[in-house]
């Protein structure tokens, strides 16, 4: 059921002087919410102002960052992929520009988590939920969405006429390039999505050959039909009832908290305005309910911050509008806290505290985790040297007397160019080592490591031909890098008869 | 049947069905159940005519993909190996151990294939590190009785050791006790010199009575030093390093009944390529010549 069904046709009732009182029910209030209550499509009417625009520019380039980064280059050298940002799960590596992250140090990735939540707390406790007005991604498909409806459909008025017309061959056509436009964006999604696990130009014209492996056709296929219905049907309903950001977001915000508000002391009371009567006695507000036909959430702003509320800041561009035609200052609608209301009616000067022991802690803290995190990426280990022992047999007795042990080495070269290493066995000072393929000097040889690999090394380590010599000994690996003198080592044991 | 009764909030008849004041709509299914429902029963018809699917009493229907699990396996038991072949016949051109070492690629493929034949194949009488046993020589030190060279190693796999095979390593040392050839107190003599040979405690007076006996009887086979000859298969017996053990009775037992230990051929058994992956293998364990 629409509530163009419920309402009478008279979208034009005059509410007095030259505002017309929109014909439209907060569907989605507290007053109106049920259980079990079949959904009440909501037809978000189109505003202007400097939200509107705002969010024009968000959308713009959050978009244009989703759908143009898995394009820019960043030679990396021979080999590696040149793409600068790349989750390789066949190579096992995430790159990101001039980072490039191992399996083995997933950790920044939870960092970066970790960041992204501090952020959003300090944003949310400052400006409330600008993430989910503005950039979410919910947010920026639905408002694209919304704009290709209205481009095919029309605004609000015509929309619900719309709805209401019996399936003509122009409503069927209207509907038919609408949901036509909605799925070429929403492939378009699916399809930028998996530029960011393979090489984008190249897969780009497999995906239109079929050559494409079948998993990017299964996430295109995915994200295909999320977006479809997310932004296309479902829209609203997905914050109100899938999401679990609102339920935290109250935890967040506290009285100084900036939000989309009504300001109750300047509105109230409320009601309809003739043209030239007097604003004596009486509230800003003329019930217009501008504010309700633009909200894409279906809900009254009026009625106070409220869970299915976005703060996508619409009902501000919608009421400024009405405020300027009726010759009242604008904002009676507006970025406002609790704590101002208060102190307006109080007869105080309202006032923005930024600087408040949660905000404060959360910049903080946010400060330490990003530091923290860079200042362990900039001097993160670029080698590692792992070593695993011998276990059938632990030790070999030579005809010499000697004892040998063998190791398998493996050398993490994380540089994206071949290095020579210095590698070298401690422990005694008579042992000698060898590996095929490589030239040792007693215990000491230069490695090649292959740039961005791992090499697996197999030495054996040999003592002086007096097999008593030796109890059993602790070892170790040292991996050096001559030119930056970087250094990784590896403790382990030699066996031998005598423990 | 009974009238149910309608349910006054939603107007639905109930089931009959309650428990603890609870009562059940007769609801219809959702929809979206249903047409899965539905789309399931197509989708499994389609699948009785493609593939096999119905037991009967003498096998069962085939399908007319003519799909099957076992020419599945057979067909990438057939990549499989294709994809081996072109590593596995560069190993027909190997010669010298070098041919590998200096083929980093090759080396680490041969590498990993000596060592899974190695298992299936050896790590029953030579241990699963190739670290031997009683009677089983550890092919991990430089000690080879036969010989530790590529081609000695590669030689004694394919024909094996007393194997039965024509060109089988062969030799055998006397049972010199239970043959009457030597006695008692003789090999009681030799047991201490052979424990001096590898510097072990013995007893003096022994090793000096003994020395005659092993210049006429051993040093044949085991030279006058001890040290022993490859080309006859007979131990080194002055590095401490022993076949069959280095305790007074199993060297008494040694000389005593013989020993004659087996090591099966290869040849026939494995393709000329295994061996050559076994063989280096063998010889990267640490005591290649
Ligand atoms: C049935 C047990 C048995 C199996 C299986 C076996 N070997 Fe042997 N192997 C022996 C014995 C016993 C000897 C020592 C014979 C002797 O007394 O000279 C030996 C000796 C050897 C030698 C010579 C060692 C030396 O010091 O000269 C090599 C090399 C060798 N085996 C390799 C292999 C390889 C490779 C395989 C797997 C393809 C294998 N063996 C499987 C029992 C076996
Ligand atoms: C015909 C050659 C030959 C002669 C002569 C010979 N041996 Fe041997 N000996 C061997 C061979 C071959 C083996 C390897 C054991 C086997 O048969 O598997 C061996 C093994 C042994 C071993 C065991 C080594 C170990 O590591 O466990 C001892 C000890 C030994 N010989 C001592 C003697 C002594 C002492 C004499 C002299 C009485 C002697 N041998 C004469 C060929 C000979």
């Amino acid at each position: 059921m629409s509530e163009a069904t419920v309402k009478s046709r008279t979208e034009a009732q005059m509410s007095g002087g030259d505002v017309e009182k929109h014909d439209v029910a907060p569907v989605n209030s507290a007053a109106k919410r049920q259980l079990y209550k079949a959904r009440v499509q909501i037809y978000p009417k189109l505003v202007h102002g400097f939200y509107r625009h705002l969010k024009w520019i968000v959308l713009a380039i959050t978009l244009g960052v989703y759908y143009l980064l898995p394009w820019i280059r960043w030679p990396r050298g021979v080999g590696e992929p040149s793409q600068a940002v790349l989750v390789d799960f066949p190579g096992r590596r995430f790159y990101f520009f001039f980072i490039e992250i191992w399996p083995d140090e997933l950790y920044y990735v939870t960092g970066l988590l970790i960041i992204a939540a501090l952020g959003l707390f300090l944003a949310t406790s400052l400006f409330g939920r600008v993430w989910c007005g503005y950039t979410c991604p919910q947010t920026v498909w639905t408002d694209l969405y919304i704009a290709v409806e209205r481009l095919v459909e029309g605004d609000r008025n015509k929309r619900l006429k719309l709805a209401k017309d019996p399936w003509t061959a122009s409503k069927i056509s209207k509907k038919v390039t609408k949901h036509a436009l909605w799925l070429i964006i929403a492939a378009a999604t699916g399809g930028a999505w998996v530029f960011y696990f393979h090489d984008a130009p190249t897969i780009f014209p497999q995906i239109f050959l079929g050559e494409a492996p079948l998993s990017a056709y299964l996430f295109i296929g995915i994200l295909t039909l999320t977006t479809y219905t997310f932004a296309g049907s479902m829209r609203e309903q997905i914050c109100t009832y899938m999401c679990p950001w609102p339920r935290i977001q109250a935890a967040l915000v506290d009285a100084e908290t900036l939000q989309v508000t009504y300001k109750t002391d300047r509105g109230e009371p409320r009601g309809p305005h003739k043209k030239g009567e007097s604003w004596d006695g009486r509230g800003d507000c003329i019930d217009c309910n501008a504010c309700v036909a633009a909200c894409p959430m279906g809900i009254d702003i009026r009625d106070g911050a409220q869970l299915e509320c976005i703060n996508c800041a619409l009902c501000i561009d919608a009421c400024d509008d009405i405020m300027k035609k009726v010759g009242r200052p604008s904002r009676l609608i507006g970025y406002d806290t609790d704590k101002n209301i208060a102190r307006r009616a109080a007869g105080e000067k309202p006032k923005v505290q930024l600087f408040r022991s949660r905000t404060v802690l959360y910049a903080v803290v946010l400060a330490l985790v990003t530091g923290l995190m860079t200042w362990s990426l900039l001097t993160r280990a670029t080698m590692e040297v792992n070593v695993i022992r011998d276990r059938t047999p632990p030790f070999v007795v030579l005809s010499d007397g000697s004892i040998r042990n063998g190791y398998t080495i493996k050398i993490v070269n994380k540089a994206t160019e071949a290095r020579d290493l210095i590698l070298e066995v401690s422990g005694a000072p008579d042992l000698t080592v060898s590996a095929i393929g490589e030239a040792f000097e007693g215990a000491k040889a230069t490695i090649t490591a292959a740039p961005d690999g791992v090499r697996s090394l197999r030495i054996f380590v040999t003592t002086a031909p007096n097999r008593s010599l030796h109890a059993t000994f602790p070892l170790t690996v040292t991996l050096r890098d001559p030119v930056t003198g970087e250094t990784a080592d590896s403790p382990t044991t030699f066996l031998t008869e005598r423990r | 049947m009974a009238e149910h009764e309608i349910d006054e909030h939603s107007g639905v008849a109930t089931t009959g069905h309650e428990w603890d004041g609870i009562k059940e709509l007769n609801n219809p299914l959702p929809r979206w159940w249903v047409w899965t429902f539905y789309a399931c029963v197509a989708f499994s018809v389609v699948w009785w005519v493609l593939m096999p699917t119905w037991p009967g009493i003498s096998g069962y229907t085939k399908g007319v993909l003519g799909y099957t699990q076992r020419a599945t396996v057979a067909k990438e038991m057939a990549a499989l190996n294709e994809s081996r072949s072109a590593s596995m016949q560069q190993l027909d051109n190997v010669n010298t151990i070098a041919d590998v070492e200096n083929n980093p690629e090759l080396l680490q493929y041969t590498m990993a294939a000596g060592a899974s034949l190695f298992g299936d194949n050896c790590a029953t009488c030579h241990g699963s590190g190739g670290q031997g046993g009683p009677g089983y020589p550890n092919l991990n030190d430089d000690d080879w009785i036969w010989g530790g060279t590529f081609a000695d190693i590669k030689q004694t796999i394919t024909y094996g050791i007393r194997s039965g095979h024509p060109e089988a390593r062969f030799n055998t040392m006397q049972a010199y006790g239970r043959d009457g050839v030597l006695s008692e107190d003789q090999i009681g003599d030799l047991v201490e010199y052979v424990l001096a040979l590898s510097g072990e405690q013995a007893d003096p007076a022994a090793v000096e009575r003994a020395a005659v006996t092993f210049e006429q009887v051993c040093a044949a086979c085991h030279g006058a030093d001890g040290k022993g000859n490859h080309l006859l298969g007979s131990p080194n017996l002055t590095d401490a390093i022993w076949l069959y053990g280095g305790e007074r009775a199993t060297i008494y037992a040694t000389l005593k009944n013989g020993r004659a230990g087996v090591m099966p051929t290869w040849a026939g058994r494995l393709t000329s390529d295994q061996i050559t992956a076994l063989a280096v293998y063998v010889h990267s364990l640490g005591g290649g010549e």
